[in-house]
């Protein structure tokens, strides 16, 4: 009896140990407070969801790690993370090499294409071969010509006007509601955007005639899709989580996830 | 530290383009503004109650409400109320879908109501021997407010002023949120876009401390003209 008693102590003492030994890595992962819905957002409750949300809870589960959302504005979401106040950004960050020269990025885990969208007066803008002779096609600038097109600060679609739509006059805003508002108000005829969230917002307006003017063929500016920012020297986080990434994708968890918030394919080819 | 230097003067160019826009946004909306601050004023010292109370009203939600809300308010607030009415065609719509004016008009509102209240304060503070002095040379009223109130009033309060336009030329940093890139805008769209902290935030310090000494500058040369009876000869 006071044999047994004594064996499961060291069971359990052993046990304790063990566990701390593998005890779960902690990551803290940077999303900014600014709504970025589908893919995360607060709710009224002040609890995170979205697509980004439910595909980093799978990602952390299958890194078996401990992950916790730190709130960080955009804006100072790579100053922390470099400053190690945090360990990884997911959100929705593009993959620029802008970017890469101050962080690092895991695979990408979602690539959706730009829109414009526009006015009820606005028409439909086509699609012609991109100037450079490289093959690419580029939304038409005759079509924007003397238009003013509404495009969001430091972003790939403020760069992506700034090189192809001379003709227009592209206005600079600081955030992308604030274009979406001055688009319903007719103060800009275009707007440039991420398909997801032009889509969410033509669905909002049609009644307002806000509508779908064109899925922008991809252009290097526009780089190869979302990523989770990772600190340069920190490649154990980033084989960890690529091989995560990997692992969701083969298991079908990923297009489970997609599913709940998507019609179309947002890991993109 | 090279790097920190090498971007400095990589991005001052682009702040100094900036400089005018912040420039003319405070002047604009401090002669407005200052103007229309002159019948707050007035209003809120009137006998009749018609006249007091709307101008004390007016200063209260001015001074009691952040001026981010009333920009953003005024410019994206009244956009709602444009889509499909006669004013997309009028000739004001160019005026009308630029960001800039409403700036000015959000600014020169909130410092109407800032200077209203300071003017007011001026005004009570004019010595009473002086409007009776006035009154005993047969002046009338109208001619007692126009030579002798308005002026003192004024000399009084024209430090308290200063200070207001420079707190006015901070403010114009608000302008970036309705599209107007002053130079607080520009400075963090260059943080944006550098995904540097440091360098546009003092880069544009800089340019705030010079355009404010400068302003002070300008103002004391104001004053010491204005108030040139009272100095000692030179």
């Amino acid at each position: 009896m006071f044999k047994s008693i004594i064996k499961s102590a060291v069971v359990v003492a052993s046990l304790a140990l063990a566990t701390s030994a593998i005890a779960k890595d902690k990551i803290r992962v940077g999303i900014s407070p600014e709504a970025y819905p589908p893919f995360t957002s607060l709710n009224a409750k002040n609890q995170w969801e979205g697509f980004e949300i439910d595909l980093l809870a799978a990602l952390c589960k299958q890194m078996d790690a401990d992950c916790k959302i730190v709130s960080i504005a955009w804006d100072g979401l790579i100053p922390a993370l470099n400053g190690k106040k945090i360990d990884m950004i997911f959100n929705s960050m593009s993959i620029t090499d802008e970017r890469k020269k101050v962080i690092d990025f895991s695979d990408k885990y979602y690539n959706s294409p730009a829109e414009i969208i526009g006015t009820k007066d606005a028409p439909n803008v086509t699609v012609v071969d991109n100037p450079d002779g490289k093959g690419g096609k580029i939304a038409n600038p005759a079509d924007l010509k003397g238009k003013t097109i509404g495009v969001q600060t430091a972003t790939i679609h403020a760069d992506y006007a700034a090189k192809y739509f001379k003709d227009a006059t592209v206005k600079v805003y600081d955030t992308a509601d604030n274009h979406n508002a001055d688009l319903v108000a007719g103060r800009i005829d275009y707007a440039l955007l991420d398909s997801v969230a032009a889509d969410d917002f033509v669905k909002a307006n049609a009644a307002k005639g806000i509508g779908a003017k064109l899925i922008v063929p991809a252009d290097p500016i526009f780089g190869v899709g979302a990523g989770a920012g990772l600190r340069k020297n920190d490649t154990k986080l980033k084989d960890k989580i690529n091989a995560a990434i990997k692992a969701v994708r083969a298991s079908g968890e990923y297009d489970a996830i997609a599913k709940k918030y998507f019609t179309f394919n947002i890991y993109g080819d | 530290m090279d790097e920190s230097l090498a971007l400095f003067i990589e991005i001052v160019p682009t702040l100094l383009a900036a400089v005018p826009v912040t420039l003319i946004l405070t002047f604009l909306s401090a002669i407005i503004g200052n103007t229309l601050a002159l019948p707050v004023a007035v209003g809120s010292l009137s006998p009749h109650f018609y006249l007091r109370y709307p101008s004390l009203f007016y200063i209260f939600v001015m001074r009691g409400t952040p001026l981010l809300a009333q920009t953003y308010l005024i410019y994206y607030g009244l956009g709602e109320f444009f889509p499909g009415t006669w004013v997309q065609k009028s000739f004001l719509w160019p005026y009308l879908r630029d960001g800039f004016w409403y700036a000015i008009f959000a600014f020169s509102l909130n410092t109407a109501g800032y200077t209203g209240e300071i003017l007011r304060g001026a005004i009570m503070a004019v010595p009473k021997g002086e409007i009776e002095a006035a009154r005993a040379f047969g002046f009338s009223s109208a001619l007692i407010f126009w030579r002798v109130t308005l002026p003192r009033a004024i000399q009084i309060c024209l430090p308290t002023m200063t200070g207001e336009t420079i707190l006015l030329l901070k403010a114009t940093s608000l302008a970036s949120l309705i599209t107007v890139w002053e130079v607080m805008g520009t400075a963090r769209q260059i943080q944006k876009v550098t995904f540097r902290v440091y360098e546009p935030l003092i880069a544009a310090g800089i340019l705030y401390i010079l355009m404010v000494f400068v302003l002070t500058r300008l103002m004391m040369i104001v004053e010491r003209r204005i108030n040139r009876h009272r100095l000692a000869p030179a």
